[in-house]
């Protein structure tokens, strides 16, 4: 019990962090939208790409695929389908 | 076309069982202004706008989405558990009646999503003060829904979604404004 509890609280860290740094790619985006031409927006856009990625990969090789038609590599069996659901945690 | 990424935009945690609070929520996922409203609006004038805009109506309908989804899990957390006898205490025993717990997309009064809550005009500037218009309400009915809330958890999600509809309000006028120095530009060449 204790373990499992440990185990969630992983998840959820790991799963905060990525979800810090794709709220700076999605604030970012909308941003360069309207300021095409910030630079260092767009370094900092590009950096972050690459720290979500890396993020996303350390994530997976735990819990499991988290993007869809072939963003993620599937385990086997098929995990991509497995519980639980965003909504379930 | 579209991904699904398995997480939600920003985490949603709910104290308790509490099937009052979901019913004003249902508001934001099937209401006027809520975030299928937001969604369909805005991805759907893409296709007339200039392509200026383009980017930014694609990027906030997506968003939107991602809304609509912590929207939805607000409402299963705080419903899942309820007993039918609680659900009609809630002024939820109409919706139990019909769907049991399942989600539905109508507003906080039980009238369903009707595509007249949108609004395409084809006129750039008339669609974009409408898109204004549309992310203020949000923001104003998310600000309602938390003066009643009394759950810290879910009222941290809440703010961070009325948050979002300030930023969107502000890139949409920050397009007015690009569509207006295009217009003059042309004027002057």
């Amino acid at each position: 019990m204790k373990q499992g509890q440990s185990h969630d609280q992983e998840r959820y860290s790991l799963m905060e962090k990525i979800q810090m740094v794709d709220f700076a790619l999605v604030d970012l985006t909308l941003y360069l939208d309207t300021h095409p031409e910030d630079t260092q927006a767009v370094q900092q856009f590009n950096q972050l790409a690459v720290e979500s990625r890396d993020l996303k990969t350390v994530f997976e090789q735990k819990y499991g695929p988290l993007r869809q038609y072939g963003g993620s590599f599937s385990g086997y069996p098929w995990n991509w389908s497995d519980a639980p659901w965003p909504w379930q945690l | 076309m579209w991904f699904y990424e398995k997480k939600l935009q920003y985490p949603v945690k709910v104290t308790e069982c509490n099937p009052r609070l979901a019913k004003y929520l249902i508001e934001q996922y099937g209401g006027a202004d809520g975030e299928l409203s937001a969604a369909l609006r805005y991805l759907n004038q893409r296709y007339t706008i200039p392509d200026k805009v383009i980017g930014l109506l694609t990027d906030i309908g997506t968003e939107e989405f991602a809304h609509l989804e912590m929207i939805a899990t607000m409402i299963y957390k705080l419903t899942k558990d309820a007993t039918p006898e609680q659900m009609k205490e809630a002024g939820l025993g109409a919706h139990y009646a019909n769907h049991d717990h399942a989600l539905y997309y109508q507003n906080a009064a039980g009238s369903p999503w009707t595509a007249t809550y949108i609004a395409a005009k084809g006129d750039p500037i008339a669609d974009l003060y409408e898109d204004i218009a549309a992310e203020e309400k949000a923001r104003a009915t998310y600000q309602w829904i938390i003066n009643m809330s009394d759950d810290p958890c879910l009222n941290d999600s809440l703010k961070f979604l009325r948050e979002r509809e300030v930023i969107h309000s502000q890139r949409f006028r920050e397009a007015v404004e690009i569509l207006k120095f295009e217009k003059d530009r042309k004027q002057f060449f």
